[in-house]
């Protein structure tokens, strides 16, 4: 396998990690936002606010590592 | 710049991986469709071909090239820019006519009061009431954008990384016009510290600056990777049905690209949303005078 080969390899593998990353730390955001509505309906609103805020950072660091594969691939 | 030359490459990629896939033949409808997401130097009217836009000769400044040419993305941009001072304006006229808004109106008076009280007051306090026309502008203008991607033979300029990093830039200014504004030139470079002490500054000082830069960077590359993530997917799931040439096949993929457009209609929104409540929320952090003390530490 040459070099251009595991490039695209490690892109592959890359951009697999990042969502793995990425899907497991918003699926923990979300059981913890729901689990906090559900103890305290009244805060919901707020809850969700801050749900979405800590998503869009999450999503945003993923996009980083995204961007990473996109570069080795195109290499 | 490196960001664009990167999704041509990316794009460039998708192209030959295409090619190999189509063999030769009928490829040319592939990279027909990739051409869709990327920025171009023509215009589709519906039912009626392509239009050129004008290009001027790129010329140097001091070691740059600079591409005045207007392409697609710029007429969008502009598009929406026209499209949202109309909007604004016939609102703002029946709102006046009306002490209670109906129609239009009202749409738009929901969204300027959510943002005034859902995004503006708790994250900046009553002192953000003086930002609201940059952040209204902000949402709005990204949402028309954001849209009208999502219109036939339309394109989203925040798909291009150049401007969301506009945007981006703009974003980057006021969030550090906001303290000073507020709170002295003096109290923002206080701020630089962190609160720690004095031999500590050499380490604190270069994060906090590199904190400063972060925030822009991250909400620039956000919105355009949501926004061509979104086009991507939608151009790989049309382009199954010419990979398998077949029109029983077409059945899964177009039930999967409503969904993913339905999808899309909420990022659209959300990103907007997104970017207009971290500015806020950045541009905040630095505005509240009481509880300096604990530095409020905001996520990169």
């Amino acid at each position: 396998m040459d070099s251009i080969g595991l490039g695209y390899l490690a892109a592959g593998i890359g951009a697999a990690l990042a969502v793995i990353g990425g899907g497991l730390g918003i699926g923990r955001l979300a059981a913890a936002a729901m689990e906090a509505s559900g103890r305290q309906p009244e805060v919901a609103g707020e809850v969700r606010t801050s749900m979405i805020i800590a998503a869009a950072l999450i999503e945003g660091v993923t996009f980083f590592a995204l961007a990473i594969c996109i570069i080795l691939a195109t290499k | 710049m490196m960001d664009e030359t990167l999704v041509q490459g990316s794009l460039d990629t998708l192209r030959a991986g295409a090619l190999q896939v189509e063999g030769h033949g009928e490829e040319n409808l592939f990279v027909e469709l990739l051409h869709h997401v990327q920025d171009s130097h023509e215009l589709e009217i519906p039912f009626l071909g392509h239009i050129e836009l004008p290009q001027f000769t790129p010329f140097e400044i001091a070691g740059l090239t600079i591409d005045m040419s207007i392409t697609k993305h710029v007429f969008f941009l502009w598009f929406a820019a026209l499209l949202l001072c109309l909007l604004a304006i016939v609102a703002a006229r029946k709102n006046r006519k009306h002490p209670v808004p109906t129609g239009f109106g009202n749409l738009v008076e929901v969204l300027v009061v959510f943002i005034r009280d859902q995004v503006v007051v708790p994250n900046m306090g009553s002192g953000g009431i003086r930002y609201m026309p940059y952040l209204l502008t902000t949402f709005f203008f990204i949402l028309v954008m954001n849209l009208l991607g999502l219109v036939p033979f339309g394109a989203s300029a925040t798909g291009n990384v150049s401007t969301t990093a506009g945007l981006a830039i703009i974003a980057f200014i006021m969030i550090q016009v906001a303290p000073i504004r507020t709170q002295g030139l003096g109290h923002y470079l206080a701020h630089l510290t962190g609160g720690v002490h004095w031999t500590l500054w050499p380490i604190m000082v270069p994060i906090e600056i590199l904190g400063l830069f972060t925030k822009p960077f991250a909400l620039c590359i956000r919105l355009f990777a949501n926004m061509t993530a979104g086009h991507i997917v939608i151009v790989s799931l049309i382009g199954l049905i010419f990979v398998f040439k077949s029109y029983i096949v077409a059945i899964a993929p177009v039930g999967f690209v409503l969904g993913i457009s339905l999808l899309e209609l909420f990022v659209a929104v959300l990103q907007a949303y997104i970017f207009t409540i971290l500015t806020a929320m950045f541009m905040g952090l630095g505005m509240q005078t009481e509880g300096h003390g604990e530095h409020v530490e905001s996520g990169h």
